[in-house]
């Protein structure tokens, strides 16, 4: 029992260990170089986490909608399928570059390269388990919607930059769509910064250690989970790039590796919406002992990644009106009462609880 | 080092300000604006006003967006390239930003509340503290602020959907 539970802190803290170890190689381990050091390779294992996370989601989306058709999905290439990812990426490297005579060229050949960074960007302040957020910074879930509010200035960036009818439409939808979200996603979030007095993610994911936030917060999370999706532009919000009507939108006129940029963004700014929400609402690294705190945090992120691709194959997409009316008239109003009955509880407790 | 970032993103803002008054077409400035706001959020995090960073990278760049629909929606000219001519008279122009200039510049230098501390300010955590002052000694321009947003919000619901609603 002793050496289980020794095993089990080893292998708990093992990044940690790992951590200390390369800093140990330098003469004072706290020195600039050392933190320099420390800095690069954490945003090396970032970048590793988004190409990573954008490579298996590809193949579990398509075999996830093949669940939910009754269908077989990809089953061709390697055992049940599982190979066809690879050869996707080598079909998309091949294909020809075409920068469409008209483009603004800048602008077109620079969004997809800024929607991809986004991903690694919001990723970096995720505590991926005790102590172990590649950046620790105060303000999280501030810079977390901050970074990612920028991904709609990308959309019409490239819709712009297309010249192109259907594109620029795309772009604007991404525009009315993306900043009406955004709104009753930073109100949902409010509820939980209330009660833990902190912006910071860490100690988030410390004050869920006894009770997640879904219990507390459940209106929030479900705010949280339309209000992401949406952001995310998934069906069934997936009005930017509606193929029957605007002709996949802003990617029209994308080719080859530029659009692959684009799909990739799109997988890593969904694992970064559903770390946020695992961090958030379902407790972070925090579980049953067990099993080390990165295995639970990755657990609760599949999760909600499952339950994205559930709902992206299962409801048909709805009209632009209905969705304006759902962010302005349903979910904004529900997002303030949210705040106005979390302070309420807040108050209830300490006057109970006589703090 | 923190003086090496400072310099690299204040000449980026500026190089990016001075692009937006000098591109032609009106999407280009708008974007260059969007840069521009990008470095001066920098230059925030250097002065530790990590709040202020994030407030304007979530209200000012993500907004510029909803500036290029605007002048892409009401540019009356055929042809975006030369959307946005430039005005011949730029001694007038130059004439007025400079006064205005000179008229901030000497209320930040007389006020002293405003002046840059002394000692740099290193406690981390600004959105506490902000926020103790914004509901306690500022309150009264807060809540002000918060009624002229009111104001603005109802005024284009008005003017989009009409007082009375016609058919």
């Amino acid at each position: 029992m002793e050496t289980l539970n020794y095993l089990l802190e080893t292998l708990n803290n093992l990044f940690l260990i790992i951590a200390d170890a390369i800093r140990g190689l330098f003469a004072d381990p706290q020195s600039v170089w050392a933190n320099l050091t420390m800095n690069v390779i954490n945003f090396i294992i970032v970048v590793i986490i988004v190409v990573l996370a954008a490579l298996i989601l590809i193949l579990l989306e398509r075999k996830v909608a093949g669940w939910t058709s009754q269908r077989p999905g990809p089953n061709r290439l390697g055992p049940r399928g599982w190979f066809q990812t690879i050869a996707d990426a080598l079909k998309l490297m091949g294909k020809e570059d075409v920068t469409p005579a008209g483009a603004d060229k800048l602008i077109f050949k620079i969004a997809p390269m800024i929607i991809f960074c986004l991903p690694m960007m919001t990723l970096a302040v995720i505590p991926y388990g005790k102590d172990m957020a590649p950046i620790n910074i105060d303000l999280g879930i501030l810079y977390f919607v901050a970074i990612s509010s920028i991904s709609t200035l990308c959309f019409l960036m490239a819709g712009w930059g297309s010249n192109n009818k259907y594109s620029l439409l795309g772009g604007m939808r991404a525009v009315a769509q993306m900043i009406s979200y955004e709104i009753p996603l930073l109100f949902s979030l409010l509820g939980v910064v209330m009660i833990t007095q902190s912006f910071n993610l860490g100690v988030i994911v410390e004050a869920q250690g006894t009770i997640p936030f879904i219990v507390l917060q459940p209106l929030a999370f479900v705010i949280f989970m339309i209000a992401g999706l949406a952001e995310l532009n998934r069906a069934p919000f997936d009005l930017v790039e509606a193929d029957q009507e605007v002709v996949a939108g802003p990617f029209t006129e994308y080719t080859g590796l530029r659009w692959g940029l684009f799909f990739l963004g799109e997988y890593g700014n969904m694992t970064a919406m559903s770390a946020l929400a695992a961090t958030v609402f379902l407790g972070g690294w925090q579980g049953p002992a067990f099993l080390p705190g990165y295995v639970w945090f990755f657990m609760k992120v599949g999760v909600m990644i499952f339950m994205m691709m559930w709902v992206r194959w299962t409801f048909p997409r709805i009209r632009i009106d209905h969705l304006m009316h759902l962010a302005w008239k349903v979910l904004l109003p529900l997002s303030i009462v949210n705040i106005l009955l979390t302070g309420l509880g807040i108050y209830i407790y300490r006057f109970v609880m006589g703090g | 080092m923190s003086t090496i970032v400072f310099f690299i993103f204040a000449i980026l803002s500026i190089a990016a300000a001075w692009s937006v008054v000098t591109s032609k077409n009106i999407v280009h400035s708008a974007l260059y604006l969007a840069l521009s706001f990008s470095g001066v959020a920098v230059l925030y995090i250097l002065m530790n006003a990590d709040f202020l960073a994030a407030v304007q990278l979530l209200i000012y760049t993500a907004a510029v967006s909803l500036m290029v629909v605007f002048a892409v929606m009401l540019t009356l000219r055929g042809d975006i390239c030369e959307s946005n001519t430039e005005n011949r008279s730029w001694l007038a122009g130059a004439l007025v930003s400079g006064s205005v200039f000179v008229i901030i510049a000497l209320v930040i230098l007389t006020n002293p509340d405003w002046r840059v501390l002394a000692e740099p300010w290193t406690s981390g955590g600004s959105a506490e503290d902000l926020s103790l002052l914004l509901l306690s000694r500022f309150m009264i321009p807060f809540e002000a602020a918060a009624v002229l947003l009111t104001v603005a919000l109802v005024g284009a619901v008005i003017l989009a959907k009409g007082v009375n609603e016609s058919k």
